[in-house]
């Protein structure tokens, strides 16, 4: 017996296995960032004095990588169309873009960091920074994943559209979701650290 | 291991034409066969709830006799550890935190999710596997190495954690390395659980057989579906805080660190402004809710042993349903009554007492349907039935104990003390673990074909319910009389207990006793796996899908795909040709004559 529903809709529930499994996945990471979050909210509440995040962080930067991401997110959207659409090559061109500006969101994240540790402004120096530093890790992990994913269903991955279309439209589309979700979490990063 | 052969033997036998010949690491140790990950899952918990046992019973030596040395152990424990024998209050420390986060974390939960939910839950839906295998065997692994580094941890300089399972900050931040071992431990804990829950929720929900609809699933899959949630919104909030507290640890940071805390001789040199109050909120966000991944698997366990062995239907299956789901929602609102005393607040303690007290209508609900299923059965005294009949009144005495705990007022006198333990131990040892006895009792004949042997089921059985009994009771008087939890030496230093101190030697002699009484069921679990009475495919003549399938189940689980025509417990049934109506039956067909 082969295992149902790995890439038909099931009837009653409306979903295929992959797509359940990334929403449920995607519920315990706002779980996991829910918890970072109200970290945050919690610390600052209680704090006697709290930097404005301009102290620390440089806004444009932040907001070029803001864009930055949102942009990866709009190739990811026009990757999964154009296989939708059959078009593989322009796949394969959007796939790539949405591999390579993460990696150039991380080459910015990297110079920001840089500059930190020159101004020796580590976690262990205040409680905002200590915030910044964790989250910003985390959520760079998550972009790190993305990348290797994607990366994967750019390279040796896209081979299975030769074979099996539609689970590698599944695949992708699973994929996506995860990338608009990390995408996501950066949006809400980007104003609680550097402009509130 | 003797079953899992045969039940690669006959895959091979069927499938022989088709699969691609597996090695034999694919087949018995990375398997990605459910059946395969359900057995590596239960034999490790068993293990690791030995293990884990083994450290409580040392424990008990000290609280008995303390600074005496322990008689021949104490030689193999290390000058470290305890100097001539005699136990040093440091590692008592590590013991209690390490039984504490052994038999939770690796012991009950992978136990009655990984291995009961992952052998029986897609046999009982109708399932040819886990939604995803890979996925499976990769939640298993984990597990495994997050169990490699909790017991290493033990070899590190200044040994294991040992600021309780709970591992409260301040303390556990300033602690020595065994502490951040224990941090990455959980870290792999977490990330099994997670893999675990996404299979089980999806594999429910999409691989059920035609026919099984929500409301013929068995309880016990019902129980999994909910348990499954808990686990997959309530662990991320703790990796989160496990992330913070290392970072508190390596990098310096001062999430859970006040400012000016003074440590030894001095104030320490951190930035401050962190809030201790926080880890713990974090901490009992997922911890309250993983009481009722304990307690709801073995609510699962005892509802179908209960139905089978009583020939009737559960009193009021789908009271028992709603009830479970809406625990499983309360069940993320009352975590805060482990922090009455923690200063947090008068109104937010009367919301979580509310809550608290709301949350234990489901919890008596779904104890009274189960003894209500009783009346009026002809009930036959199984082994299985023997540990499911104790859980009832074992698990109501944990559940009642807990409501003084849950208020307020009564909460300030009995917090911290021996009566605490002794609430949650009822609850998870003589209910959980009693009832996970029962499943693997129940369900061995479907995985190996053979029957346990029946007379050493009951001297387990009755020289378990008796010792385990005398071990937690007495609990209460010297949790009552003020006796605190965390004293190595059993409180010999305080005027109040004095009068109770004798008990500690009593519930001693009793752990002991219970451990000499589990020798009988290892010895007769690996007896039976190949000399057990063989059975056929169905040996206590139940009604759900897994004894349907061939016993041990061969990869793909049955031979014909399965359809549902019934709910799950159509036992005795006016007019019906035998006693029960198996789900697959279709209607007016003659039931298969009973295979015992």
């Amino acid at each position: 017996m082969e295992i149902p529903y790995t890439v038909a809709v099931r009837p009653d529930t409306g979903l295929n296995n992959v797509k359940l499994g990334i929403w449920l996945f995607l519920a315990s990471e706002v779980m996991l960032f829910g918890g970072l979050f109200s970290t945050y909210v919690l610390l600052r509440m209680g704090a006697v004095e709290w930097p404005l995040g301009a102290e620390f962080l440089n806004i444009p930067i932040g907001t070029v990588n803001t864009a930055i991401l949102i942009a990866s997110s709009v190739t990811m959207v026009m990757a999964y169309a154009s296989l939708k659409l059959g078009d593989f090559a322009k796949y394969k061109t959007y796939m790539l873009a949405t591999v390579l500006l993460p990696v150039l969101f991380l080459c910015i994240k990297g110079y920001e960091y840089y500059e930190k540790v020159q101004h020796d402004h580590l976690p262990s120096h205040s409680t905002f920074l200590a915030i910044y530093w964790t989250m910003t890790a985390l959520h760079g992990i998550h972009i790190i994943g993305g990348i290797a994913v994607n990366g994967y269903f750019w390279g040796p991955g896209s081979k299975m559209w030769h074979t099996k279309p539609a689970m590698f439209e599944n695949r992708v589309e699973a994929a996506g979701l995860y990338w608009h979700f990390v995408d996501l979490v950066w949006i809400f990063l980007f104003p609680v650290l550097y402009l509130l | 291991m003797d079953n899992v052969t045969t039940a690669e033997g006959i895959a091979h036998a069927e499938h022989g034409h088709e699969a691609h010949e597996l090695s034999f690491l694919q087949t018995y140790v990375f398997s990605q066969d459910h059946k395969v990950i359900g057995i590596q899952y239960a034999i490790t918990a068993l293990l690791f709830l030995l293990f884990g046992f083994t450290l409580m019973m040392l424990m008990r030596w000290n609280l008995a006799f303390p600074g005496r040395p322990i008689p021949v152990i104490g030689n193999f424990l290390g000058m470290a550890n305890a100097p001539g024998g005699i136990m040093l209050p440091e590692f008592y420390n590590q013991l209690g935190a390490m039984h504490g986060t052994i038999m939770v974390f690796l012991g009950v939960v992978p136990l009655a999710v990984g291995g009961f939910g992952n052998y029986v839950l897609p046999l009982q839906i109708g399932a040819p596997d886990m939604a995803f295998p890979r996925l499976n065997m990769a939640s298993y692994w984990s597990f495994f190495l997050g169990g490699v580094v909790m017991i290493a941890s033990f070899f590190v300089p200044g040994g294991a954690a040992n600021s309780g399972w709970t591992s409260y900050a301040p303390l556990s931040v300033i602690a020595l390395e065994g502490q951040t071992w224990w941090l990455i431990g959980m870290m792999f804990l977490i990330t099994s659980s997670l893999l675990g829950s996404v299979n089980f929720i999806v594999t429910t929900l999409q691989l059920r057989a035609p026919g099984m609809s929500f409301m013929r699933l068995p309880f016990f899959v019902w129980a999994q579906l909910v348990t499954s949630f808990l686990l997959l919104l309530a662990f991320p909030p703790l990796e989160a805080a496990g992330v913070l507290q290392l970072m508190d640890r390596v990098a310096d940071t001062s999430f859970f660190m006040p400012s000016g805390l003074v440590v030894g001789d001095g104030p320490l040199e951190i930035s401050g402004g962190g809030s201790p109050l926080l880890w713990q909120h974090l901490f009992w966000f997922l911890a309250h809710p993983e009481v009722y991944v304990l307690i709801l698997p073995a609510l699962g366990i005892v509802g179908e042993i209960v139905a089978n062995n009583t020939r009737k239907p559960l009193w009021g299956y789908r009271v028992l349903v709603y009830s479970v789901i809406f625990l499983g929602f309360m069940s993320f609102i009352v975590w805060a009554h482990h922090m009455f005393l923690t200063g947090m607040g008068t109104t937010i303690s009367t919301f979580f007492q509310t809550t608290t007290m709301i949350i234990s209508i489901p919890s008596v609900v779904i104890l009274s349907a189960l003894f209500l299923s009783l009346y009026g059965g002809s009930i036959r005294y199984t082994v299985p039935m023997l540990f499911a009949l104790a859980f009832l009144p074992m698990f109501g005495i944990g559940g009642l104990t807990g409501l003084p705990l849950g208020l307020t007022a009564p909460d300030i006198h009995l917090h911290d003390t021996y009566y605490v333990i002794g609430h949650f131990h009822y609850v998870v040892a003589p209910g959980t673990i009693f009832a996970l006895f029962a499943g693997i009792y129940y369900w061995f004949p479907k995985a190996t074909g053979r029957l346990m042997n029946d007379l050493l089921g009951r001297i387990h059985f009755w020289g378990s319910i008796v010792a385990i009994n005398c071990v937690f009771m007495p609990m209460f008087i010297t949790g009552l009389a003020g006796m605190n939890r965390r004293l190595y030496d059993g409180g010999m230093q305080y005027a109040h207990v004095q009068g109770v101190m004798e008990w500690n030697a009593f519930m001693s002699y009793g752990a002991w006793a219970l451990g000499f009484f589990q020798i009988f069921f290892i010895f007769n679990f690996f007896w039976s796996i190949r000399h057990g009475k063989k059975v056929g495919n169905n040996p206590w003549q139940s009604t759900t899908l897994e004894w349907q399938a061939p016993s041990p189940p061969p990869h793909g689980n049955f031979s014909t795909p399965p359809e549902v025509h019934r709910g799950p417990y159509e036992y005795s049934v006016p007019g019906a040709s035998s006693d029960f109506s198996m789900q697959g039956e279709a209607p007016g067909a003659d039931p298969e004559p009973a295979k015992v």
